[in-house]
């Protein structure tokens, strides 16, 4: 039996490498090692896909349908019953870091392959990854590069990718912008079909030379004639551009950090992991597996526990699957999906192409009444399996005791680390009721509402709504 | 209470998802009208007309009867210079003001700060509906967003409450869990305060429908229920002087004909409820209606519905307004129309100016971030 600290470690990589998991799970994989889970969750193609056609089968909508809903439904599907967590959460983070929306693409499951091939491409080599990202339809319409024509270009792809996608601001001039925009011209969507009135349609990729500028340019200080794979080599290879990903990488799977406008001017919480994570970079060849193999290993991630505020994709998804109440095909993902948008994450529709602001900026007093009466209300419900997975925890410990009720509460939505003050105040809910008594069908019954009450109260915490 | 009662309020109503300007306040004699919209038109003979060249469109019965008594502004031919396409980076410029970069504080937060500097009415700004709106977001700006006001609260959720007792010790719970708490770091601070807040709003909030009563009938709409919420607190006093709410979705791309229709008829009905129950109540001269959306829509149509334009219209409605037709509606020769679209002529900072400055009694320039030409219709 793993011991208490090793759970509290394997929860922690479960919440960041994933949406977390249900205690049983977490016992399993505390038993594997944290190293060899690790391993498994870097390598997702050795674990089951999502059956794709059986959930399409099942849930028809969700291929390819017009209103945004329905594509952050097929997204909410998997992020909750995915097999492979890592490869939906890596997708989130490029999806942040690369933020294309749909309030302009207007194009729902366009967006939504630009996320597929997230999951396929965003565990490997960082310059194929943004290679297909210059390739990415969505991409592409969402920052006017079907508009970037040789002899009249437009810069809006060419500024993002050096601003927000690669180097940062400062590391760069604007002559490298137009320069970039111009390796990049031809690189345009294949003709699209109106969209009335049959509805939308997926573009293509696709590749004009007659229509590329093949002129010299001179982009970062090197000179030939540069296309766009030639643009991206070059980025990599920048000294920038691995510390711009390590902060990035750092604070979606760390710990909160300030805006990355404020990066230029804000240096990193914690200079050392954004070092060791450099070097990770520059040993590896910017293969985005081998950086995060030493991010999870590394003892600033294993310190850094709950210091994250989760996002609203981790609030719900980590709730309905400590709850049980979402596996499988069964209708409702898109309230999770609306609910997420409601709590101000609205997926496949962040608010610019600098994604969403995070930290504690996802807290606002209409998020956060959001966020508790969500979980509150899927933990409070004693007929999720997961909730009676943990009344049958309580019910069958030796004591029966408030504190005991309150410990193994806390260990099983976690294990959760609460400050004294909320902790003071389960204990002091807890007692009110007395000691749990579980003889009569009478007894049995307050005492699960009981175990479900606290359960909800610790879902309102604030502690729980760190990640 | 009694005494905030008679402070003016302002209630937002954003029209989602981009007004057909052309099809809302029509130009029926404009040949141009007819040219753009062989399609996607209101019949000469089913508008209401305002005069030789202007009319309601047919289901807006009771705006007419608003604007024929006197009550009504409308502002035409608002928008901004190099109006994006795009609903949500549109929306952001209304919502923050800020046309040339990626805004973060919202407008009307900041004129429930320049109301209420210390925060101490958590209730000083309400929103009815899912999720804050840009425009009212703003770091230590408290502002209180409800859904639905019969059932709001923390543990609104929770099934299996069975008394008032035990919903009572609950949130009691709540409240001592989000108690300051030192040392814990600026964060939980942070969120210990957010959530006093919440919880107070709601608490306080609470009373209002227990204290309403009106023999005024809304619509079964959602727009109808949430100006129904919004007409319970403010006759509730609870010194509330900011609503906001939204009604949509207005991109009607493809079959626009119908849908346009009952958005309007929806609104127009509640709109006019709404005024009916605050004047029963006495409690409508303080009270100015705002009514705007994102962009309006190509002056052709395509076929079955609009595309995404520019200048839209925008309407003030209220007791102390003085009604009448503001600006000019801008031209529909086709050479005067850029890519399509009515140009703006006239900048919605200055419909905000407007209303921060003449009627919430507030110094616009920090709010909407510089000076704009106001208008007088208060």
């Amino acid at each position: 039996m793993p011991t208490r600290q090793e759970i509290a470690l394997m929860a922690h990589l479960m919440r960041r490498a994933g949406f977390g998991e249900p205690r049983s799970a977490l016992e399993a994989r505390a038993i594997m090692g944290y190293e060899a889970v690790v391993e498994e969750l870097l390598h997702p193609e050795l674990l089951p896909a999502i059956d794709e056609e059986l959930m399409y089968r099942i849930l028809p909508g969700y291929e390819g349908a017009l209103g945004p809903p329905i594509s952050q439904a097929d997204w909410m599907f998997r992020m909750v019953n995915t097999q492979r967590p890592l490869e939906e959460k890596i997708a989130l983070f490029w999806h942040q870091m690369f933020a294309t929306s749909n309030s302009k693409v207007d194009n729902p499951p366009e967006i939504g392959r630009q996320i597929a091939m997230f999951r396929e491409y965003g565990l490997g080599s960082y310059r194929d990854l943004l290679v297909e990202l210059a390739k990415s339809p969505a991409m592409i319409f969402w920052l006017d590069n079907h508009g970037n024509h040789d002899g009249a270009i437009n810069e809006n792809w060419g500024r993002e990718l050096l601003e927000l996608f690669s180097l940062g601001e400062g590391n760069y001039i604007e002559d490298d912008i137009k320069e970039a925009a111009r390796a990049f011209t031809g690189w345009t969507i294949a003709p699209k079909i109106p969209r009335n009135p049959l509805g939308r349609f997926y573009w293509n990729f696709e590749y004009k030379p007659e229509d590329h500028d093949n002129r010299e340019k001179t982009f970062l200080g090197k000179t030939g004639n540069l296309n766009g794979e030639d643009i991206m080599e070059i980025i990599v290879d920048q000294p920038a551009s691995p510390r711009f990903l390590a902060r990035h990488l750092y604070r979606f799977f760390v710990a909160d950090e300030p805006d990355v406008s404020s990066w230029n001017s804000t240096p990193p919480n914690d200079p050392a992991a954004i070092e060791i994570l450099v070097d990770a970079y520059k040993q590896s060849n910017g293969d985005i597996r081998s950086i995060l193999r030493v991010l999870f290993n590394s003892d600033f991630f294993k310190n850094s526990l709950y210091a994250r505020v989760k996002s609203p994709a981790e609030l719900i998804v980590g709730t309905v699957r400590m709850a049980g109440n979402y596996e499988g095909f069964r209708p409702g993902f898109n309230n999770l999906a609306l609910e997420c948008a409601w709590q101000g994450q609205e997926l496949l529709n962040p608010p610019s192409v600098e994604g969403w602001h995070t930290g504690p900026a996802w807290i606002d007093a209409g998020a956060l009444m959001r966020r508790v009466n969500f979980a509150s209300g899927v933990m409070g419900d004693t007929s999720h399996p997961g909730v009676k997975s943990i009344i049958n925890r309580v019910r069958f410990q030796e004591s029966n005791s408030p504190k005991t009720l309150v410990a193994v509460c806390l260990d099983s939505m976690g294990p959760l680390q609460v400050s004294d003050t909320t902790l003071k105040e389960l204990l002091s809910h807890a007692l009110k009721g007395g000691e749990l008594a579980w003889d009569t069908p009478d007894e049995i019954k307050d005492s699960e509402d009981r175990v479900g009450k606290l359960l909800a109260l610790i879902a309102a915490s604030r502690d729980y709504q760190f990640a | 209470m009694a005494s905030t009662n008679k402070d003016p309020v302002l209630v937002i109503l954003q029209l989602t998802g981009a007004n057909d300007y052309l099809n809302t306040v029509v130009p029926y004699t404009n040949p141009h009208y007819w040219d753009a919209r062989p399609k996607v038109n209101i019949p000469a003979d089913q508008v209401l007309p305002i005069n030789d060249e202007l009319a309601f469109r047919s289901d807006m019965e009771q705006f007419k009867a608003i604007y024929d008594k006197g009550d009504m502004a409308i502002i035409h031919g608002i928008g901004f210079a190099n109006s994006p396409r795009s609903h949500f980076r549109a929306m952001d410029i209304w919502h923050t003001c800020e046309p040339d970069k990626i805004g973060t504080d919202g407008w009307v937060a900041k004129v429930i700060r320049d109301l209420d500097p210390t925060g101490e009415n958590v209730l000083k700004g309400v929103n009815f509906g899912q999720g804050l709106p840009r425009a009212m977001t703003m770091r230590g700006v408290p502002i209180t967003s409800v859904n639905h006001l019969a059932s709001y609260g923390v543990f609104s959720s929770v099934s299996g409450i069975n008394s008032q007792e035990e919903r009572t010790q609950l949130l009691d719970s709540f409240s001592r869990m989000y108690s300051p708490a030192i040392g814990t770091g600026p964060t939980m601070e942070y969120l210990g305060q957010t959530g006093l807040d919440a919880l107070k709003g709601a608490d306080i909030i609470k009373v209002a429908p227990q204290q309403y009563s009106s023999t005024i009938e809304y619509a079964n709409t959602s727009i109808a229920t949430n100006l129904k919420d919004v007409a319970q607190v403010h006759l509730a006093g609870l010194g509330t002087q900011v609503f906001y709410t939204s009604y949509g979705p207005f991109d009607t791309h493809f079959n626009q004909g119908g849908s346009h229709a009952k958005l309007w008829i929806d609104i127009s009905e509640a709109v006019d409820s709404f005024f009916a129950d605050l004047r029963e109540h006495n409690a409508s001269e303080n009270v100015v209606m705002m009514l705007f959306s994102e962009f309006g829509r190509r002056v052709k149509d395509n076929g079955t519905g609009t595309d995404h334009g520019a200048a839209g219209v925008a309407f003030v409605i209220g007791d102390r307004v003085k009604g009448g037709m503001y600006g000019a509606y801008p031209s529909l020769k086709p050479e005067n129309l850029t890519q399509g679209d009515l140009e703006p002529n006239y900048d919605f900072r200055g419909l905000y100016s407007t209303l921060s400055d003449k009627w919430m009694g507030l110094d616009a320039v920090p709010i909407v971030g510089g000076q704009f030409e106001q208008m007088t219709f208060v």
